[in-house]
């Protein structure tokens, strides 16, 4: 059985947990920066440490494709733009424990050999904002950051930089527009930002969870690190159960736990009711159903029953939720969210839009299923960036799995659905 | 530009300590259009034209990426900016439900302000906070596991003037324009307020200690 490994969680029941005394003294950051930095960057390489912001890139690797004595600036980007839906883990952790995302910053750009690093985060969450803001603050009046940190001769400057509700900015390159003062839509790769990233000058851009988790790193070993997880998905990270289920919450375990694992932890479903469907990593993540249980939850487990493990956004539906309007109200952020800057996306969601819309009212055909999917074929791979492809996820999964649910509403002219029955408060 | 010869070089002293945090001026253009949010509570003609003389933009460049960011408001929001959560999720969870009893409620729609100045209501995208569902906001804060109930008393306590508090947040809840200012990159003193985490963020960690489940040494 799989164990609960609390690491990045472990101090947040602390009532000062957000602040430098709840947090510690940053030796782990005071230990790197008397090191050699590509020393760092080995040690996060040989942790096995992969990206936990969806994509699940080697971070030592990233950080590696930073050419060195360039004469060029480097940055360093947080990106705290979290917006992928289910997604909840990186607003609590810098709620709780911005220092670990501000001590990772400092031993991240010493490693990279950044001078300057931002952490861009979504302006939607204030309160988050203020601590990060606090955390830095402290960060500066201690010496962490600022000139000759530890007299180790190493100079960092770190911004807090506050988006302004754009789910595009959390793609890479449109946060690096949007960070340089322009609309926030994604660049052409290649250049990839380790060469060409923000102002032209190399860029490491990593997500909280990744960044937060060096510290631990260093502190305890790669092999530490590399000790939990599956062969090629190691270490730890927080996993977010959301929805029907008993207990909800952020629950931080080692990459490989299962769905049924945690959901043993978490009380299961709610009372009464059963697993119908769930995202194992986020809306962009196609949708597993109550056969996919036992799948460990890791990058290559995962994409071999045909998801991704994305965020470790566990959203739990039941049996009284339409998965037809869970698609259409996906796909309507998608439209929302779509940057307009490719046609295939930004056409494409509207029109996946307005066929779900007369699907969930009854008025469709089984010929518009074809249609969607036919739509979606010309979204995914065809779009700038990984919002068109995420959009075209709940459209084949849902399909794949509940079909005969869309021919039901079909049949009957309209939802066989009781919206009130999926509510909190609705369903005994 | 309508601004006062006060209001100019109260915003122009921001303004420049903003600018000076950033490689490139332009980099400021979001917090700028932050800080003149805070000024009018929506990002005005002014507002347009100000941040677009101090970066020698023009007010085209400075509207194009205003328009962009839908946090960034055409005309005045409330005094308190109600968001209520209708992604997926949360819409199952009660969202939809309590979006359409609020709206009934006080007879505004999405993007509308009531008569009084009071509040404004906006649908919102996923807030990152799906474990507390449904989710509601004011002024960015979280107000979290909400019921149609609730989500009434809430605004109706939001027109009354009483103490309204977050659920992670402050112990007082500051206006819209303030909560701008707080984006531009000006903090207020209140970020020690409130719990490091509630509920269902520390759910597995309870579990945890409660099994003696701990890392690897």
């Amino acid at each position: 059985m799989t164990t609960l490994t609390p690491i990045l969680t472990k101090n947040w029941d602390l009532p000062n947990s957000f602040t430098l005394e709840g947090y510690g003294d940053y030796s782990a950051a005071k230990r790197a920066l008397g090191m050699d930095p590509d020393a760092i960057i080995q040690a996060v390489k040989d942790s096995g440490l992969r990206g936990r912001g969806g994509a699940g890139f080697p971070t030592g690797m990233k950080w590696g494709f930073i050419p060195q004595n360039d004469g060029k600036p480097h940055y360093l980007v947080v990106n705290a733009d979290e917006s992928e839906p289910g997604t909840c883990k990186d607003i609590p952790l810098m709620m709780a424990n911005p220092h670990a995302l501000v001590e990772g910053i400092i031993i991240t750009a010493y490693a990279i050999r950044a001078n300057h690093a931002f952490i861009y985060v979504r302006g939607e969450v204030l309160h988050v904002v203020r601590r990060l803001h606090a955390a830095v603050r402290e960060a500066y009046e201690k010496g962490y950051l600022g000139t000759g940190i530890f007299d180790s001769g190493f100079d960092l400057e770190l911004v807090v930089h506050s988006g302004a509700g754009a789910y595009i900015c959390g793609e890479e390159t449109a946060l690096l527009d949007s960070l340089e003062g322009y609309r926030g839509q994604p660049r052409l790769k290649p250049p990839f930002p380790a060469v060409a990233g923000l102002y032209a000058a190399p860029t490491v851009i990593n997500n909280v969870e990744s960044i937060a988790s060096v510290p631990s790193i260093l502190a305890n070993g790669a092999d530490w690190f590399a000790g939990m997880g599956t062969e090629k998905s190691k270490g730890f990270g927080i996993f977010s159960l959301s929805g029907h289920v008993t207990r909800p919450g952020q629950y931080e375990a080692p990459l490989g736990i299962t769905l049924r694992e945690l959901l043993d932890m978490a009380g299961g479903i709610r009372e009464g009711h059963r697993l119908k469907f769930w995202t194992p990593g986020g809306s962009s993540t196609p949708i597993f159903t109550d056969e996919h249980l036992d799948v460990p939850l890791d990058f290559e487990s995962v994409g071999a029953k045909g998801s991704m493990l994305g965020t470790r956004a566990l959203q739990i539906f039941d049996e009284t939720v339409c998965v037809l309007r869970a698609t259409l109200r996906w796909t309507e952020f998608y439209a929302h969210e779509s940057c307009g800057k490719c046609t295939p996306c930004r056409e494409g969601t509207f029109w996946l839009k307005q066929v779900l819309k007369r699907l969930e009212a009854g008025q469709g055909g089984e010929e518009d299923l074809a249609t969607i999917t036919d739509i979606a074929d010309n979204i995914l791979g065809r779009s700038f960036c990984a919002l068109g492809d995420g959009a075209t996820s709940p459209i084949y999964s849902s399909v794949k799995y509940f079909r005969d649910e869309y021919l039901k509403h079909f049949e009957i002219g309209g939802c066989p659905f009781d919206p009130a029955l999926s509510t909190v408060w609705g369903a005994k | 530009m309508t601004y006062s010869p006060e209001v100019r070089e109260r915003l122009e002293t921001d303004a420049k300590e903003i600018i000076g945090r950033y490689p490139k001026a332009r980099s400021a253009l979001l917090p700028l259009l932050h800080l003149v949010q805070s000024e009018d509570g929506y990002v005005s003609d002014d507002g347009h034209e100000f941040c677009a003389e101090i970066l020698g933009l023009s007010k085209a460049e400075v509207v194009g990426v205003s328009t962009f960011y839908t946090m960034y408001k055409r005309k005045p929001a409330g005094e308190y900016h109600v968001g209520v959560c209708i992604n997926t999720l949360c819409a199952v969870m009660g969202g939809d439900q309590i979006w359409s009893e609020l709206t009934e409620h006080m007879g505004i729609g999405a993007d509308e302000t009531t008569p009084d100045g009071k509040v404004s209501l906006e649908r919102i995208e996923c807030n990152a906070a799906c474990d507390f569902a449904p989710v509601m906001t004011v002024n960015w804060e979280f107000f979290d596991n909400q019921t149609p109930a609730s989500a009434k008393q809430l605004v109706d306590d939001l027109r009354d003037g009483a103490n309204v508090l977050p659920t992670r947040g402050p112990k007082k809840l500051c206006s819209f324009k303030d909560a701008s200012r707080i984006l531009a990159g000006i903090p207020d003193d209140l970020a020690g307020d409130g719990p490091s985490a509630v509920g269902p963020s520390l759910e597995g960690l309870r579990i945890a200690k409660a099994n003696g489940w701990e890392a690897p040494k």
